[in-house]
């Protein structure tokens, strides 16, 4: 049953990406020399839908929130190198099997990278483990949490950037 | 707004927003169903992947290492998602006719040339670097960027600044002239 919904879910995520165009190297990159905000657009309304309707099934008790945990030191130096690798491929992980889809053959080279970078993780995993992951650890902790107001406070503040952000993209032509 | 299967495109904004409603029906139906809650992500399955691919050459080191044994080489919710995405671009881009055959993006070939095997070199290498960064962060722009933010989450907005930052200024490196 959870394969099922999985593989569901995974369609419909995988059409919403290829409709949006952001599987593309020229969006990704785009986005990053600040030419064309489209992959933000997309991710960003997705954040700003998404938060609502978490904290709203979470509020009614439907649902659990599941957050990782704040260890600073590897969020930093592992979302630079992320976005260092990010830069250079062009692709992310769940948009790279979607690249593929769509005829961008060279993602395939992308994945194969990729795949060798989650070994040498594994590999390097035990020593990390004693270092990077113990500076700065604070636990699973959220916004409201740390900043001690409601979440709904922090989601309309959220959603006022988020909308002032989209006014300069189409003002602007991004 | 076309918001006809058949398009080549729908606007980022209605994508994105029913992404978002996605997500949100995800881990209400996962709760409901399976009684585990389940937030997109990615990244995990190819540590099960490299799992999987050990398994033929070094069977031995699957069995011992820390990391494998906590991402054991199997077929989960979130492999099924990852596979999933490919379907579901591959539907999209068939009805919508927008499948276009790449080996050199434009903004690549601009500044280093036509090359198909200097492409797969820079996302290999690429690849590599950014799924050692998504381990060491616990997530990419799926698990951080889209979960943990939707859930509010320290974590996730640290994630995807610095996902940003790293990328905007390689990108400016590498591509400006």
């Amino acid at each position: 049953m959870d394969l099922f919904l999985g593989l569901v879910t995974g369609i419909l995520f995988g059409f919403f990406l290829q409709k949006g165009e952001v599987l593309r190297f020229e969006k990704q990159v785009g986005f990053m020399l600040l030419k064309d905000m489209t992959i933000i657009k997309f991710m960003l309304t997705a954040v700003l839908v998404g938060m609502v309707g978490i904290y709203a099934l979470n509020g009614f008790g439907v649902i659990s929130l599941s957050i990782k945990s704040a260890n600073v030191g590897a969020l930093i130096i592992g979302g630079l190198l992320f976005g260092i690798g990010w830069a250079i491929a062009g692709f992310c992980p769940g948009t790279s099997v979607g690249a593929l889809a769509e005829g961008r053959v060279h993602v395939i080279w992308a994945i194969a990278g990729m795949v060798v970078g989650a070994a040498i993780f594994a590999e390097a995993y035990p020593l990390l483990q004693r270092t990077v992951l113990t500076w700065g650890a604070y636990g699973k902790v959220t916004l409201p949490q740390v900043l001690g107001i409601s979440p709904w406070l922090v989601i309309v503040v959220f959603i006022i950037v988020g909308l002032s952000a989209f006014r300069i993209f189409e003002k602007k032509g991004l | 707004m076309n918001i006809s299967l058949f398009a080549a495109r729908w606007n980022p904004y209605l994508a994105g927003a029913l992404t978002g409603i996605l997500a949100i029906l995800s881990v209400a139906v996962t709760t409901i169903a399976i009684d585990k809650t389940m937030y997109l992500g990615a990244s995990t399955t190819f540590v099960r992947a490299a799992g999987y691919v050990e398994q033929t050459v070094i069977p031995d080191n699957v069995a011992t290492n820390e990391y494998l044994k906590k991402n054991s080489p199997k077929v989960d919710w979130q492999m099924m998602v990852v596979i999933g995405i490919f379907v579901g671009a591959l539907i999209s881009a068939r009805l919508g006719r927008s499948a276009k055959l790449e080996t050199v993006p434009p903004i690549w070939k601009e500044r280093f040339g036509t090359s198909a095997t200097l492409r797969g070199v820079g996302a290999f290498i690429g690849g590599m670097i950014l799924m050692f960064g998504a381990r060491l962060a616990d997530g990419c722009p799926s698990g951080h960027g889209l979960s943990g933010n939707m859930q509010l989450a320290v974590s996730g907005l640290l994630a995807l600044v610095f996902f940003m930052v790293g990328g905007i200024i390689t990108a400016h490196l590498l591509y400006k002239k």
